[in-house]
């Protein structure tokens, strides 16, 4: 568990972080730590340089205005699981937050780290993208805003560049009528998620006239479960038509489902029914 | 308050430093000059080495050394085999610190790189090259002993290590005469300690003058010094073994390791400190596991539920190599106690240890007695099953009645004292069983699924009589010692031969201290881990340390009072017979007035102007404490689990611990034990395994992929006891350090199976993970 030598670099600011980036190819951004150090202790990577971004300013805080609410890509999971702002504006941010890792990785983990690094294992990539959240990077040719089912591209890839650096991360505050929920199957050693379910229903005149469900944790990234989706606008919520639903969720699966001694892929899609199911049956019971 | 003392739940005096992270622990120790060893370990569970070539190492930046197997084999002779087990067709394969021609498990040490620094060292360890030629790999004990599979050394044909056998009344008649046989084959996963603290060694060689010293996170710094004397060659009268604080065991601290004694090598060629300390994923590699049997057994009895006989056969993974102590475990701390608490008039077992490509297995909590205990209570349940008796009932039926002072039993033990039935009562009555049997029935019709386990069990621990560790093949004694010494000041120092390690005896020992003699419990200061300090003891495992160190403490302490008595009868002119003690005063029968207290008595004895004639100054005691027998701690435990019947998903819910280790000297730290030892046992049933794939790679080989219990996965347990003295102990006392492991893994696991009872499922394999519980689920109601 000690890391081969690297050099270190601190960047006070966004624009010293860029320029240090330029510098140094191949050079791996520090936030919180969480997903680089364990990598670098067991010496799964090498690189030249660190750049700690993790003392930036201008990457910090949590913001909301106008039906949107902005967490700078700093952001601790413990922030996120505590801010007022995010409780009452995202709640399934601050659920799902709230189950991450144990309480020191909270304290020091990051959203822009965790969403950066792309394990598919984790929470916030599952929630974000059935929030249909916005990411902002900042890069060489400026500022690009990247939808979230374009920024998760699969295992531990996302649509970043090498030269990007993600600053933020926007979702839209809840409206009036919508229900989320975060519902996940946690492993008992990593406390990673088995299987993740992040739903958001909005409910009208007794049918669901809108649903987003978002899966992970068994696929190599997150992804959107269409086939439930659809199935449910228009329905009128009850545990018949929502386990009607869910159980399509092996649909949307495909065939990229992953196992491990702990969960097979066949128990994992069978179980993705469930949590799909355990997930709607609380997102619905938080709209009405 | 000094009678309170005794039996008063003080809290831990170690706990302020341990909480602070003030506490010491050998990685924390830094001396002049000191440099860092690191060991290259092989990839291979089985291979030979073809070639190793170290010249790139040699030349990194930093590195002051790298040695392989051809510059230690001569210096140091191979890892010792510390219990010979007579009888047993015992086979110990040479064990070498560093590998020579062939690597036996993922792990095992290959070469060893001293730098000036960790990171130097662990970057030079990637420049050694090794050629592996691959062997056929075997990990599974049963497998292992197949005419077809990998040998792993020439001298051992079929792997077997030993064949090990207990017997007693006749069971060839029990099960003739059988109208119920049950059976089962059941596999005690392979379990890895985990202590918070991985394992670490500094040693100091001082070639001026010959002395050695060795910090190392041990419990038993004596046995070290006495194994490391044997295997370095360095007399035992110039080397000194130190236990600083030490962060854990559960037994993987028992053994002694290659690391330690490379640590040692490198400090005696470069006469330099050399420390070594291990990272996780070593010691997930190659600190000793636990457990990993694979059993079959059956029970014969009555048609009303009452034992016959029992029979059984294991194979008992050893790993590659057999550990300091590792035969005894699987043998005489598991066959000796398999009629457990239960009138069993004939058994036979016969356990196989086998050579396997893993790592090597040692004493893991409970030790041997787990897996008892779990053979008896999966059998008793199956039992209760087969004839629908209540598992309370058939465990009522079959329970030893009380008895104060000896029981002989079918194994040829003779248990000191026990009252199971009361115990069982206690826990039954504590639950509410019968409300919650219908509580059950209600939940069932709902298609929810309660389960409800019960365990009752006996335990061997306070190890032991010498004379009976030299007759099982224990290649040591397991007395212990202390002494006792009284400042001028009527302070009070106490030196201990055991080695505790987060188990409490520096405040459970002041309490014997206080409590017999009436000083202040804060006066009394407990000292142990210091071989140049502290008497000779055999160490701190197998709940042994109150039992067995604990006495040898109120021995020494009986003596202080005795010469006390005599000087202060001396002091006050009166005659020996007639002076009283009462709470830290002596005291002439009749006139309580005239008295000397402890203290008075302490400052006379050590300024010694006034002695009756013939007495030594000082106020000072040293006992050496030879156990006339073990102590044999009870209980009864029940747990309440609920099954997720979508998931396969167990929650712990309820769960009643009722042990009784005799009179308890602290009840907070009892309870703390309990705790402890009831949570690594739900950690079997339910999270915790090894495992190897075919190849023998470790595919749990970290925290990410091994579960231990947390405690947002426990509920709150209720700890109770029943209290019976133990015949022989000076103070009455058992031991609890392991019973709640001993207990908890059957007590979970049968109310899991009870929760699956209306699926017909009445087999499973640890740990219990959602998703073999749900595929039992499932093929049940395909069924």
């Amino acid at each position: 568990m000690y890391a081969p030598s690297f050099d270190y670099y601190r960047a006070g600011s966004v624009g010293e972080a860029q320029k240090l980036m330029q510098q140094h190819p191949g050079a791996k951004m520090l936030a919180g730590g969480h997903s680089l150090i364990p990598l670098l202790k067991l010496r799964l990577t090498a690189p030249p340089a660190l750049i700690d971004i993790g003392r930036i300013p201008e990457l910090k805080g949590i913001t909301a205005s106008n039906g949107t609410i902005r967490v700078g890509a700093l952001t601790t999971h413990a922030e996120l699981a505590s801010s007022p702002a995010v409780k009452s504006g995202s709640p399934m941010v601050a659920e799902a937050a709230a189950q991450i890792g144990d309480a020191q990785v909270r304290n020091c983990g990051t959203i822009g780290g965790n969403v950066a690094h792309a394990d598919p294992a984790s929470d916030l990539p599952t929630v974000l993208l059935a929030l249909e959240a916005r990411f902002t990077a900042i890069g060489p040719n400026g500022e690009r805003t990247i939808a979230a089912a374009d920024f998760f591209q699969g295992m531990m890839t996302t649509a970043l560049g090498q030269d990007e650096l993600l600053t933020a991360v926007e979702v839209a505050a809840k409206k009036s009528g919508e229900g989320t929920a975060y519902v996940k199957f946690v492993h008992p050693a990593s406390r990673y998620a088995v299987i993740g379910v992040a739903a958001v229903v909005a409910v009208k005149d007794g049918a669901c006239s809108a649903a987003r469900v978002a899966i992970g944790g068994l696929l190599p990234a997150a992804a959107r479960a269409r086939a439930v989706e659809s199935a449910l606008v228009g329905a009128r919520p009850s545990t018949d038509t929502i386990a009607k639903a869910a159980a399509l969720v092996s649909k949307d699966l495909g065939a990229d489902v992953l196992g491990d001694i702990f969960a097979s892929a066949e128990y994992r899609r069978a179980m993705a029914a469930v949590f799909v199911k355990r997930a709607l049956t609380i997102a619905f019971t938080r709209a009405a | 308050m000094s009678a309170k003392v005794f039996g008063s739940g003080i809290r831990r005096r170690e706990d302020p430093r341990l909480i602070t992270g003030t506490a010491a622990y050998t990685d924390d120790l830094v001396l002049p000059g000191m440099v860092h060893a690191v060991i290259l370990r092989s990839p291979h569970a089985h291979a030979r080495i073809a070639r190793i070539d170290t010249t790139r190492a040699k030349q990194a930046a930093g590195v002051l050394a790298v040695y392989t197997a051809a510059d230690t084999e001569a210096s140091l002779k191979p890892m010792p085999c510390a219990w010979l087990l007579p009888n047993a067709e015992l086979k110990i394969a040479a064990y070498p610190q560093l590998a020579k021609d062939v690597v036996r498990y993922v792990g095992d040490c290959v070469a060893v790189v001293v730098a000036e620094d960790r990171y130097q060292a662990q970057d030079a360890l990637e420049l050694i090259e090794v050629d592996y030629e691959a062997l056929p790999v075997v990990v599974d004990p049963q497998k292992a002993t197949a005419a077809s599979a990998p040998q792993l050394h020439a001298d051992v044909p079929g792997n077997q290590a030993f064949h090990w056998t207990v017997a007693g009344g006749d069971v060839e008649a029990a099960f003739a005469k059988a109208e119920v046989v049950v059976k089962d084959r059941i596999i005690q996963q392979r379990l890895i300690p985990t202590a918070m603290e991985t394992r670490a060694a500094l040693a100091k060689w001082v070639p001026a003058t010959g002395e050695l010293t060795l910090w190392n996170t041990t419990q038993n710094p004596h046995i070290v010094r006495f194994l490391t004397s044997l295997v370095t060659g360095v007399p035992e009268d110039k080397l000194r073994v130190v236990a600083p604080e030490v962060g854990g065991g559960f037994g993987s601290k028992i053994a002694a390791f290659p690391g330690e004694f490379l640590a040692i090598f490198c400090s005696m060629k470069l006469g330099r400190p050399v420390k070594w300390t291990e990272t996780r994923s070593e010691n997930y590699q190659a600190t000793t596991h636990g457990r990993d049997h694979v059993q079959e057994v059956e029970l014969a009895a009555t048609r009303d539920g009452k034992i016959l006989g029992l029979r059984c056969s294991v194979w008992a993974g050893m790993g590659a190599y057999l550990s300091t102590a590792a035969p005894g475990i699987p043998t005489i701390l598991h066959g000796l106690m398999l009629s457990g608490p239960y009138s069993v008039p004939a058994l036979k077992e016969d356990v196989f240890g086998v050579y396997t490509n893993t790592t090597p297995v040692e004493a893991y909590r409970g030790a041997g007695r787990p897996e008892a205990t779990f053979m008896l209570e999966r059998m008793l349940d199956k039992l209760s099953d087969a004839l629908k008796i209540d598992p309370a009932e058939i465990r009522r039926r079959n329970l030893l009645p009380p008895f104060e002072d000896g029981c002989n039993v079918v194994t040829g033990l003779t248990y000191d004292s026990g009252n199971y039935q009361r115990a069982l009562d206690k826990a039954l009555e504590h639950i509410s069983y019968k409300e919650l049997r219908a509580e059950q029935a209600r939940q069932r019709e709902q298609k929810r699924y309660l389960g409800i386990g019960v365990c009752t069990y006996v335990e061997i621990c306070g190890l032991g009589p010498s004379q009976v560790a030299g007759a099982i093949g224990f290649q040591g004694g397991l007395w212990e010692s202390a002494i006792v010494r009284f400042h001028p000041s009527g302070k009070v120092n106490v030196f201990i031969g055991a080695s505790p390690h987060g188990q409490g005896e520096e405040t459970t020992f002041a309490q014997i201290v206080s409590s017999e003699l009436g000083v202040d419990v804060n006066d009394v200061k407990v000292i142990h881990g210091d071989t140049e300090s502290t008497p000779m003891g055999w160490g701190t495992y197998g709940s042994r340390t109150t039992a067995v160190g604990g006495a040898a403490l109120a021995t020494a302490v009986r003596k202080i009072k005795d010469k006390a008595k005599v000087l202060a009868a001396h002091l006050l002119e009166a005659a020996s017979e007639d002076i009283e003690y009462d709470e830290g005063r002596f005291f002439v029968k009749g006139t309580p007035s005239r008295a000397k207290t402890i203290q008075d008595i302490a400052l006379m004895a050590n300024l010694a102007w006034n002695l009756p004639a013939g007495m030594e100054a000082g106020l000072e005691a040293t006992s050496f404490y030879d156990p006339p027998n073990f102590v044999y701690p009870f209980g009864a435990h029940v747990a309440v689990v609920e099954v997720d019947g979508e998931t396969g998903n167990v929650e712990l819910k309820r769960y009643v611990a009722v042990d009784d280790c005799g009179p308890q000297i602290n009840p907070m730290i009892v309870e703390g034990q309990v705790h402890g030892g009831v949570v690594q046992g739900v950690g079997q049933a339910l999270w915790e395994g090894a495992v190897y794939d075919e190849n023998g790679q470790l595919v749990t080989g970290s925290l990410l992929d091994y579960a231990i219990p947390r405690a947002d996965t426990l509920p709150d347990i209720d700890v109770l006891s029943t209290v019976t003295k133990s015949p022989h102990h000076p103070l009455g006392v058992k031991g609890i350090g392991e019973a709640g492991t001993i207990a908890s893994t059957a007590a979970v696991y049968n109310a899991v199976v009870d929760a699956l009872e209306p699926f017909g499922v009445d087999n499973l394999t640890m740990p219990l993970t959602p998703e073999r519980v749900w595929r039992a689920m499932q093929n049940a109601t395909q069924k």
